[in-house]
């Protein structure tokens, strides 16, 4: 069975059918493209699939389990996590804080606790911070665990979303852009750093990305949206061939 | 980490017993003329006031305007307990006053639930409407009750919480104060905090926003509950146009200038705030003016460069905690 299984997804803004018969199957441990050009439709695939929009067509299952008609914060515990194209950090907390907020669900101790310190606080809080720190420093951010989020490079930023993602312990990890704004540099280590944790924390991920030839660089298989519909699907040598998409997208 | 948690806890204990000292040596002393000794108490509960509207509006970041309607419910409720359980000598006092304390807390937080739930649908200024509205309708209800006595008011209310037991008053406040303060350093400190910053970041990462905006106010409602029996113990007559929204903006004034989200702020801001109308009394008609120009010059220094130079200075950094 695979992972992710979307089928016939569609949502409409007004008259605007921004996602419309969309369909993907995700393997556990795959790195999946998702790409197109501008205003495709792929944010807002994103924003179905993690609850923040739900779809007037469709069926979105995961690891078998229905999503549709469950809440972004259930998502999340069904195992999905993701980053946002225009990056959402908590940005008045430190680097380090934003990722035990993220630890949420996955060290927990009582209301009561939050009040009196008491030694399961401490035992607990102390986990947390192990294993946030665990997770900065795969980003290299552990150095800037003290900072507040709001105050880190345009770049680290982008990583503490990931690092933030990670930590809510997901299946499916979904990327919305997140070399968008790096210099070519930072862009090919931010593509090994993917590769790393999928390996690492053996997850899958979805990858959205603007930039054909990079996605190709690292992605197994790929998906081309186009006005809100698929115009191709298949590994990256069969995407990049299709006349459709060489028509459509690269002859631009 | 844990050394430095240590430390944290020694400079806490440091500073409350530093405070209590003082303000008993001040008492004992005769220092303070019954003008001043008659503030200890309202200062312990806008300080009380403030950091519990901190929490609401500085860490969950919704602008409340009926903090003063929190306060009132539980003045109302504590006062009733004292005068039907405890003056009628049913309970012995000090559980009278446990009761009223208590009571008087968890009604507010009732309400302070209630009102957490539309504040869902809500946002930025529909929400402070909202709860200006609360407020008002609190008063209007409270106004127009028989067991609250109307427009008269309850009074002979006995003084469990006036100057002379400072200490009953003293530990609640510290109690507050820590209370809500370990509570920004926790899980749940942290989801307030999160939803604050980024609601939709918030969702995707699993805290369920609605629970914690409704525990946020049902906590904060607490609070100014008990800050509520608080004050009509210490007065000992309630009427209901006391609690109307210019105290809430009172409650507004302390928490914006001793900075959103700063609970030593909201304490040193609730202190300054509630000596300097006394200091001011001799000005007499300029008080009210001197009192604004004492504001602007607050909302200036907190703004400016002088104060970020200050945060940045070592000794200032370590007395506030934040050199670690
Ligand atoms: N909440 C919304 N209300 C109305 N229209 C929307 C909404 N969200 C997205 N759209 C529209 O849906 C279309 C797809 O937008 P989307 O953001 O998914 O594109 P995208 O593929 O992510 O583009 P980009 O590469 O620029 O990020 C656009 O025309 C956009 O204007
Ligand atoms: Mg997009």
């Amino acid at each position: 069975m695979a992972l992710l299984e979307v089928k016939n997804l569609g949502i409409s803004f007004g008259g605007l059918k921004a996602v419309d018969g969309f369909h993907i199957t995700i393997e556990e441990g795959q790195l999946y493209g998702l790409i197109g050009p501008n205003g495709a439709g792929k944010t807002t695939v994103f924003n179905l699939l993690t609850g923040v929009y739900r779809p007037t067509l469709g069926t979105i299952t995961l690891d078998g389990k229905n999503l549709v008609g469950k809440g972004p914060s259930e998502i999340c515990k069904s195992g999905v996590a993701r980053t946002f194209q225009n990056i959402r950090l908590f940005g008045k907390m430190t680097v380090l804080d934003n990722v035990k907020t993220a630890l949420h669900n996955q060290v927990t101790y009582s209301g009561i606790s939050c009040f009196f310190h008491g030694p399961s606080y401490k035992k607990k809080e102390a986990e947390m911070t192990e294993k946030a720190l665990d997770i900065l420093k795969v980003f290299e951010l552990d150095q800037y665990q003290d900072t507040l989020a709001s105050n880190l490079p345009y770049g680290q930023q982008r990583k503490l979303e990931i690092a933030r993602a990670l930590a809510t312990n997901p299946k499916l990890l979904l990327l919305d852009e997140p070399a968008a704004g790096m210099n070519p540099n930072e862009t090919a280590e931010l593509m090994e750093t993917i590769r790393l944790i999928r390996e690492k924390y053996h997850i899958t991920i979805l990858l959205i990305e603007h930039d054909m030839k990079l996605v190709a660089g690292i992605c197994e298989y790929l998906t081309v949206l186009n006005f809100g519909t698929e115009l191709a699907s298949g590994t990256p040598a069969e995407v990049l061939n299709d006349p459709k998409v060489i028509t459509a997208y690269l002859g631009e | 980490m844990k050394k430095i948690s240590n430390k944290q806890v020694w400079k806490n204990i440091g500073i409350i017993l530093i405070s209590y000292i003082a303000v008993t040596l001040l008492l004992n002393s005769g220092l303070l003329n019954r003008q001043y000794t008659s503030l200890l108490v309202p200062i312990a509960i806008n300080v009380m006031l403030a950091v519990s509207l901190n929490l609401v509006t500085g860490f969950l970041g919704e602008l409340s305007l009926g903090h003063a309607g929190f306060m009132s419910i539980g003045a109302y409720t504590g006062a009733l307990i004292s005068l039907n359980l405890g003056k009628t000598g049913i309970l012995p006092e000090p559980v009278a006053f446990a009761a009223a304390v208590l009571c008087g807390g968890i009604v507010a937080a009732v309400f302070g639930f209630l009102i957490g739930v539309p504040v869902l649908r809500l946002r930025g200024d529909y929400l402070a409407i909202t709860t200006l509205a609360f407020g008002e309708i609190i008063k209007s209800v409270i106004n127009s009750m028989k067991i609250t006595n109307g427009a008269k008011g309850l009074n002979k209310i006995p003084l469990y919480s006036n100057y002379k037991n400072y200490t009953v008053v003293f530990i609640l406040m510290v109690i507050t104060v820590l209370a809500i303060s370990n509570l920004m350093r926790s899980r749940d400190g942290r989801a307030i905090t999160a939803i604050r910053d980024n609601d939709i970041a918030a969702e995707s990462i699993g805290i369920k926003i609605s629970h914690y905006k409704v525990k946020a106010f049902a906590i904060s409602a607490f609070f100014a509950g008990v800050a509520g029996v608080l004050y009509a113990h210490n007065v000992g007559i309630l009427k209901p146009g006391t609690f109307d929204y210019n105290k809430s903006i009172e409650i507004l004034v302390i928490v914006v200038l001793g900075g959103m989200g700063s609970i030593p702020g909201s304490v040193i801001a609730a202190v300054i705030l509630t000596i300097l109308p006394e200091l001011l009394r001799g000005a007499d008609n300029m008080r009210m003016l001197l009192y604004a120009i004492v504001l602007i010059a607050m909302m200036i220094f907190n703004n400016s460069r002088i104060k970020e130079g200050l945060m940045m200075n070592r000794t200032v950094k370590k007395l506030t905690g934040k050199g670690e």
